[in-house]
């Protein structure tokens, strides 16, 4: 994105009273929020994504949609931008206010520049190896005890979307209160002590639910079958720890999988 | 036979599209996925069963950003749907030992396609930056159209493919005479067991305190499991 912006006159200063945002445009954007990685590509990343969820906010600037200051806001919100697609929605809430505010493009960019890398790094650590492991060995734990198909399912889905909207909208909340403050939020508990206690309950469902599960799968045979499968798992576990980064243990498991299928099939020819 | 091989590349195109373009609901995920491709051949059980072995892998391999991951969403329903497919035909495990490694193998093919899929988009994107730069709408909403479009229809040529290949092969595995078939569901299970646990060490012990949370649920996992197995 080199080409210039066109030139934006700021129309309120800093301390300018917040500006609202209607409820049918604040639902736009909630729905676009979902659909924010659809163009996710190498070039700009999740930047046409970020253009595309606060564009209903920039209809509300002089002269509408398609006037010079949607066309100037909407170009700067549309370049390179990289984030956590969850906890985009803080930026998306903080720049539609920006804009509505009219801060100045240079503050805006920089701004926009800035939050990239917690973004990115807070929702990894909250989302990607916190509620999603979270929630799928909660329903590993559900089928080990002998859960049906649609309890497992339902579980999962229902947990992990009750924290991803609420993450999700909570974010748009807090960046449109915060505006160019948002980095306030960013230290928010949940934000800051959510991703160590998600992991502490992830390790303690993981430890209970990966027993569980492999006596499910194996049904049948009793404590021994169960005893070796799990004491083979432990064995194959450690390895994987002491290989860590070196071997990934699902693409040993594709091969295995289908050297056993052929030796099980050669094995009667 | 062509009907299902529609539908499950219509399940496999909309969950493909749930890994990244939209609404990330997690709908992909191997547990949910591959239990509606098995409910789909009407064994939801098989299904949950082969998207628990697929769940379980699917750990060590989370969706950071621009990394390359499996892509589990056009793929599980596939596996789901194989496994429910050859357990009508014949034996469980001998069509999990099938379904369980495509499942691995289609979702790493899926991986790649969503590198090239990003790199076709990032053309698209490079093309368009000057309309961006003007701040044009139309480019904005076509870019993000386009995308969601191009993954729509790379997920649901892969599941079609793969359903393609599956269902007639598992159909004619699962009635071959395998007399070490009784070995394959402790074989799938362990392997299964030792990435998942492999998995939580790497995402977890890095985080204070975490690894008297991991004994602790060990405990209550093994002790539950000498209660239920007696």
């Amino acid at each position: 994105m080199t080409a210039s912006t066109p030139p934006v006159t700021p129309r309120a200063s800093p301390a300018a009273a917040m500006p609202s945002l209607p409820a049918s445009t604040r639902l736009a954007i909630s729905l676009r929020l979902f659909a924010i990685q659809a163009s996710w590509n190498y070039e700009i990343l999740i930047g046409n994504g970020i253009g595309f969820c606060v564009e209903p906010a920039l209809r509300l600037l002089p002269g509408g949609k398609g006037g010079e200051a949607y066309r100037a806001a909407l170009a700067r919100q549309s370049q390179y931008f990289n984030a956590h697609p969850y906890l985009s929605s803080f930026a998306v809430g903080a720049l539609a206010r920006a804009e509505l505010e009219g801060q100045p493009a240079a503050r805006i960019e920089r701004f926009r520049t800035a939050l990239c890398g917690p973004l990115g790094s807070v929702g990894d650590r909250l989302v990607w190896v916190g509620l999603l492991p979270i929630c799928s060995f909660a329903a590993l734990l559900l089928f080990g005890v002998g859960a049906s198909a649609v309890v497992c399912v339902l579980a999962f889905l229902l947990m992990y979307n009750a924290g991803h909207v609420a993450l999700r909208l909570w974010g748009l909340q807090m960046g449109w209160e915060k505006g160019l403050g948002v980095a306030t939020a960013l230290g928010h508990p949940i934000l800051r002590e959510g991703p160590v206690w998600l992991a502490r309950a992830g390790t303690f469902l993981a430890g209970a639910a990966v027993p569980l599960a492999v006596m499910r799968l194996v049904d049948g045979g009793g404590l021994a079958r169960t005893g070796v499968t799990l004491a083979t798992a432990a064995l194959g576990a450690n390895t994987l720890v002491l290989f860590h980064g070196r071997v990934e243990g699902w693409r040993l498991a594709l091969l295995a999988g289908f050297a056993a299928l052929v030796l099980f099939l050669l094995r009667h020819a | 036979m062509s009907v299902d091989v529609l539908v499950l590349g219509l399940l496999g195109a909309i969950l493909g599209l749930d890994v990244v373009s939209f609404p990330q609901a997690q709908i992909s995920r191997p547990i949910v996925s591959a239990t509606l491709g098995g409910a789909f051949m009407g064994n939801a059980g098989v299904g949950l069963v082969c998207g628990v072995l697929l769940e379980l892998f699917a750990h060590e391999t989370l969706p950071f950003g621009a990394s390359r991951y499996p892509e589990w969403g056009s793929s599980s329903p596939i596996a789901g749907a194989a496994a429910a497919a050859g357990a009508a035909v014949g034996g469980v495990p001998m069509s999990l030992l099938f379904a369980v490694p495509f499942g691995l193998l289609t979702a790493s093919i899926g991986g790649w396609s969503m590198v090239q899929m990003r790199q076709l988009n990032a053309r698209m994107a490079r093309k368009r930056l000057d309309a961006l730069a003007r701040g044009s709408a139309r480019t904005v909403a076509g870019l993000q159209v386009a995308g969601a479009t191009a993954d729509l229809a790379r997920s649901g040529a892969i599941a079609v493919i793969a359903a393609l290949v599956a269902l007639p092969t598992v159909r004619w595995i699962a009635v071959q005479p395998a007399p070490l078939a009784p070995y394959a569901m402790p074989m799938l299970a362990a392997l299964g067991g030792a990435v998942a646990a492999g998995a939580a060490w790497k995402m977890f012990h890095s985080t204070s305190g975490t690894r008297w949370f991991g004994i602790a649920g060990l405990a209550v996992g093994t002790g539950l499991v000498m209660l239920l197995s007696r």
